[in-house]
């Protein structure tokens, strides 16, 4: 016992035989962690990510002044020490409205994040468990979804629901489920005559149970890596939204809305334009790092890619 | 298993089931994308009605409209009218623009057509050598180049480097053509023939307004080019990875044959059918997804058309939009199926 | 000089060093205009009603009066009438018809093609027909109303109307004169045409219609034997481009002649430009801010007080609006007969906060629906960050134009902000809509009326007003009724007009005697000439 106790942290987390299935689980994910930190380029999209979500939770500290205070005198001014990254048609500050707009970006990549793969994960795992005419049925509506060209979906659907913030993050999630579906109902597929899900069943566990604690915890990590790939994506169908008016409302400085705003003025006053949309590249390009780091360590086999 | 008897017999009706089985599948599908879109049509808030009489109309002429449009009828007769009429090929007349869909769909299409061909075909041409070597000399630095490449590709607002583009290349510089599928002064100038203006001007022997129309669409197209690029690339680079590795290029390479053979006559040979299957998608997504592309261009193609007849409840264009992306995606689908089971042994 | 330093001028600059700028240019007979001109749903002068289809048709066709490009403060002048007289009672009226002139069909222009297109039009009744039955024509009686004979045409109508205000209504596009039988020829059941006449013209007007592709371009080509002599300009091209960048790069290039719809930054940077001119006419449409007497908050009569000075109507008008709107507090657009000049309201926050106190409203919260055009967002942002300061939140949700009209007539915009386009040429157009309500219950359905859709029951003896001034002969006395009207309109109605449209033209210089229609009309091309 007492050796135990100067293990080190570290040498108690890459254990090769770890005593309980908590030291397993956390060793593995520590495992995971070492790997990815050797991706630099991961490592920089995960920085990256990690200061946009501290400039979203101190934007009101940050921003150096409202976003939505108007100044018409001092519109359409060239970034300066006063105004860094200049200001809009209606004399508010860029920067200010960039720093509260990653807000709006968290919360949309977020929310899709987290509703699309749960759809996908749902519909995928009961149809390749289920199969017969209900995986007909559910493969039928995906493919449907599918053919579907997305962004008139997400359109007609926001068009449908009225234009907000909510409505365009559930039109996204709405049209981004079906790649999901298919990835989880494939994963359901090679494990669903696995010889420790027929031990469950033999051991009584029901239909719901065996999707529950059997099927999903093994679809979880594919979808993840998946997720993480498509997040810049969706920031970018969502900037397509904002940019076409059916996003956020203003003044919410939506960072699609606001390239929209400057478009207008894009010969003379380049910057209101060119600030948001270097905000949602850089932003992407995290995601897109993030995920590559991911897929090396989640999915070993995609790793060659 | 033992083979069945009779076994070339059973494998035929097998495909012909199968075969069977996918058409009755397409069908179905479309039948879901129309029902879809019908369905999202009647409950949106946009009110076609007020689009055909107007903003002054009293309300007499307003009901005179909308039992003219067969609005009053119950959903189901609606859909059931509707789908009767386009099994004859009458998909009725579009409220925003007056006239036959499938006119509007005969002139707006192939520009869509046009500019994905382009597009695809320069994804394709850098794509695929660039994704190749990248495989081939893994760390190096074309694989640096076309891994920067993709990632830029993957997170670029393409409205944004569409304005960009315009501006620069365009407005500053003066070297591309501007929005617009022509030139004003070749409107209307070229008999129709095909749609695609590139060849209508080839066939009509007008020089002059092939190079108009080329310099009109190699920015828009090289834009998407540019996201099928990156696409293609990758995907390319990775399958190109899978084979190199194989044991069969090993013993190639213990035979001496040259690296150069090695790469090209046997791996290269053996990712063809998964990159069709990538192409493929990669021209499909481009046939619907360049909306905000043919809005920034001017270019007036099918998902401009699409958008536009959506935001004004226009549904008689938005279905028969939805038909033709819907066709296309399943037929791209379905194409990529049939040569992957032509040209993979294994399936035969 | 901070232009020097911008990244587009370095860019220039070394664009210029590289590439020798190819200036295109069009060609001499040619005139090529950008244009929005997806609005256009048909062609057919009884049905069209939009902005772009017009502009066609007030070039393919003749009225029997018209305006004269070169000459607009005329007013109206004899067309395809050469004369008119009205009767003694006021009652009817009757015009001569001119001799000698053509269809494009080569048919010539008859009384009985004259009547049979006003007929026509009171017949089919579609949207634009109310500028004609206003006059008491039904499609029961109008073959009884509306008569001709070899040279002449007359209207009767029910009440002795103003002659101005009956032949502005005749400038109208929705009485076109069409060639009857080319039309008869073309019909299908009892459509008297209209399906063939929604893709085709069969006018008399100086250009004949040579191609539509919808929201791509219309053609136009010279009509030779044009009455009034053949046009300078053989082909016009009008090519729908949405984007006003792109507009102003196209007409910077050379690639066109005519920009139509700059906004008002691009329009600025595009005054120092050589080659390129900019024309302002100033538009007939009024940007206005109805406020929907059914909201408890809006209705206070110190809340509608406050809400006049809670627009910045200058700081507006010289920025984000500069050159494409003028400050204007009158429901009368500049240009129409009986237009006021008066600017009662300011922009005065404080005044505003403190009639809202005293109403006892500060804190409230009213949302409401703005068309997802530039302009109108940018006002109601404007307006959303005054009513902040005054005590007052307002949200906005962002709609397609469709759907704001939807809403609006269903009477459930709270705070409408949008421009009003009068219909024809006489003040009536505006005063029968802003100042005219005579039911204001929900089940009245007067969704054409925007004093309707904003719940304001207008004054009974304002009502009576905007009715007399229809029918006072003389022009003289007419004028300052619509004044007086106005003038009462100012100080107690809930819609409050705001700024006018100033169109501001892009030309190429060699473009000369552009004219966009002024306030009263559509574009017109004939007299249209470029130089060297």
């Amino acid at each position: 016992m007492n050796q135990s106790r100067q293990l080190s942290r570290r040498e108690w987390l890459l254990s090769d035989a770890p005593q309980t299935r908590r030291q397993a689980r956390l060793g593995a994910f520590y495992q995971g962690w070492l790997t990815f930190r050797g991706n630099k380029l991961a490592m920089l999209g995960l920085i990256v990510l990690v200061l946009l979500i501290g400039m979203a939770i101190l934007a009101p500290w940050i921003a150096p002044q409202s976003p939505f205070t108007q100044n018409l005198p001092n519109r359409l001014q060239p970034p300066s020490a006063e105004h860094w990254l200049g200001t809009d048609a209606l004399g508010r500050d860029i920067l200010s409205r960039l720093i509260h707009g990653s807000r709006i970006t968290l919360f949309i990549v977020g929310t899709v994040a987290l509703i699309a793969p749960v759809i996908g994960l749902f519909i995928g795992t009961v149809a390749g468990f289920a199969g017969g005419w209900v995986d007909q049925v559910l493969m039928r509506i995906t493919d449907i979804f599918l053919a579907f060209p997305k962004l008139i979906l997400a359109l007609a659907f926001v068009a449908a629901l009225g234009a907000s913030i909510t409505n365009a993050v559930l039109a996204l999630a709405l049209t981004a489920w079906p790649p999901y579906a298919r990835l989880a109902r494939a994963e359901t597929l090679t494990i669903r005559n696995a010889d420790f899900i027929a031990a469950a069943r033999l051991q009584g566990a029901g239909p719901l149970r065996l999707l529950i604690k059997h099927i999903w915890p093994l679809c979880i990590s594919s979808l993840i890596v998946r997720v993480a790939l498509d997040m810049a994506g969706i920031i970018l169908s969502a900037a397509g939204l904002g940019f076409l008016g059916l996003g956020a409302q203003p003044p919410m400085p939506e960072w699609g809305a606001m390239i929209s705003d400057g478009r207008t003025y894009i010969l003379d006053f380049w910057w209101v334009a060119a600030m948001p949309g270097i905000a949602i590249f850089i932003v992407s390009m995290a995601f897109n790092l993030l995920g590559d780091g991911l897929r090396d360590v989640l999915d070993p086999k995609g790793a060659k890619e | 298993m033992p083979p069945a008897p009779n076994g070339r017999a059973a494998a035929r009706r097998r495909r012909a089931r199968s075969i069977g089985g996918t058409v009755l599948s397409l069908v179905l599908t479309l039948l879901g994308l129309l029902l879809v879109t019908f369905i999202i049509g009647r409950v949106m808030p946009i009110d076609p009605v007020l689009k055909v009489v107007g903003d002054r109309a009293t309300q007499a002429q307003y009901d005179a409209a909308y039992q003219a449009m067969g609005l009053d009828q119950p959903l189901y007769i609606q859909f059931a009218r509707y789908l009767g009429d386009v099994v004859t090929g009458d998909f009725g007349r579009s409220i925003s623009t007056g006239q036959l869909v499938v006119d509007d769909i005969k002139r707006v299409f192939p520009a869509t057509v046009e500019l994905a061909t382009l597009g695809t075909l320069i994804g394709v041409l850098i794509g695929v050598p660039l994704g190749v070597i990248a495989a081939a000399r893994r760390g190096g630095v074309v694989d640096q180049v076309a891994r920067v490449v993709a990632l830029v590709g993957y997170s670029m607002p393409i409205f944004w480097l569409g304005l960009m583009g315009l501006l620069v290349f365009y407005g500053i510089l003066g070297w591309v053509g501007g929005p617009g599928r022509q030139g004003i002064i070749y409107d209307g100038m070229i008999p129709t023939v095909t749609g695609l203006i590139l060849v209508d001007s080839l066939i009509a022997g007008d020089w002059g307004a092939f190079k108009d129309a080329f310099s009109h669409i190699i920015l828009p197209a090289s834009l998407l080019g540019y996201f099928s690029l990156a696409y293609i690339s990758r995907m390319t680079r990775s399958f190109m990875l899978e084979q190199l590795s194989a044991e069969y290029i090993t013993t190639a390479r213990v035979k001496g044959l040259s690296e150069r053979a090695v790469i090209w006559r046997h791996a290269f040979r053996n990712i063809r059918i998964p990159l069709i299957t990538v192409i493929a998608l990669s021209f499909g997504s481009l046939l619907e997804g360049s909306v905000l592309t043919e809005i920034i261009f001017s270019w007036p193609g099918l998902g401009q058309y699409i958008t536009k007849s959506l935001l004004a409840g226009d549904m008689n264009a938005v279905l028969g939009g939805t038909v033709v992306v819907g066709t296309c995606f399943v037929a791209l689908n379905l194409l990529s199926d049939i040569l992957y089971r032509v040209l993979d042994p294994r399936s035969k | 000089m901070k232009h020097l330093l911008t990244p587009r001028a370095i860019l220039l600059a070394s664009a210029l060093a590289i590439a020798p700028a190819a200036w295109a240019e069009t060609p001499a007979d040619t005139l090529v205009v950008a244009h929005t001109i997806d609005d256009i749903i048909s062609l057919d002068p009884a049905q069209s009603f939009e902005f772009s289809g017009n502009d066609v048709n007030q070039n393919t066709y003749d009225r029997l009066v018209d305006f004269d490009p070169m000459d607009m403060d005329a007013g109206f002048k004899p067309s395809l009438a050469e004369s008119w007289e009205v009767s003694e009672d006021g009652m009817s009226i009757t015009f001569t018809i001119r001799d000698g002139v053509t269809f494009h069909s080569g048919n010539p222009v008859r009384a009985e093609d004259a009547a049979w297109s006003l007929q026509r039009a009171v017949i089919l009744n579609k949207t634009p027909a109310f500028i004609l039955t206003q006059f008491g024509f039904t499609p029961e009686n109008v073959e009884e109303k509306i008569t001709f004979d070899d040279k002449t045409l007359t209207l009767h109508m029910d009440k002795p109307y103003a002659p101005t205000f009956v032949l502005n209504c005749l400038t109208a596009n929705v009485a076109s004169v069409v060639d009857k039988e080319t039309v008869m020829a073309n019909v299908q059941g009892e459509d008297l045409g209209n399906t063939w006449l929604n893709t085709n013209a069969a006018g008399s007007g100086p250009y004949t219609l040579a191609a539509w592709r919808p929201n791509e371009a219309v053609q136009l080509a010279a009509f030779e034997k044009y009455w009034q002599g053949a046009p300078a300009m053989k082909r016009v091209i009008v090519r729908n481009v949405a984007e006003s960048s792109a507009q102003r790069l196209l007409l910077e290039q050379g690639d066109i002649d005519v920009a139509r719809n700059l906004t008002p930054t691009d329009v600025d940077s595009i005054r120092k430009v050589d080659g390129i001119t900019v024309q302002d006419e100033p538009r007939g449409r009024i940007l206005y801010m109805g406020l929907n007497q059914k909201d408890p908050v809006l209705s206070d009569p110190k809340v509608i007080e406050a809400m006049k000075h809670l627009v910045d109507y200058d700081g507006i008008a010289n920025s984000f609006l500069k050159g494409a709107f003028v400050p204007h507090q009158a429901f009368l657009p500049q240009g129409y007969l009986g237009a006021l000049e008066d600017k009662p309201w300011t922009y005065d926050v404080a005044k505003a906060k403190a009639l809202i106190e005293e109403a006892g409203m500060s804190g409230k919260t009213i949302t409401t629906k703005v068309r997802d055009l530039r302009e109108y967002v940018d006002v109601a942002q404007a307006l959303q960050a005054s009513m902040a300061e005054a005590g007052l939140t307002l949200e906005i949700e962002q709609m397609t134009g469709a759907q704001v009209l939807d809403a609006y007539r269903a009477r459930e915009v709270p705070i409408f902000l949008g421009e009003w386009g009068p219909d024809y040429s006489d003040p009536n157009t505006n005063a029968a809509t802003f100042a005219y309500n005579p039911d204001n219950s929900d089940e009245a359905q007067a969704t054409g009326l925007l004093a309707w859709r904003n719940a304001y029951a207008v004054p009974q003896e304002m009502n009576e007003a905007t009715l007399a001034a229809t029918l006072e002969q003389d022009g003289e006395k007419r004028a300052q009724m619509y004044i007086d009207l106005q003038k009462q309109y100012q100080a107690e109605a809930p819609i409050v007009p705001l700024f006018q449209r100033i169109e501001p033209t892009g030309l190429r210089n060699n473009v000369q005697n552009w004219n966009s229609g002024r306030a009263v009309t559509s574009v017109m091309y004939r007299q249209v000439t470029k130089g060297e």
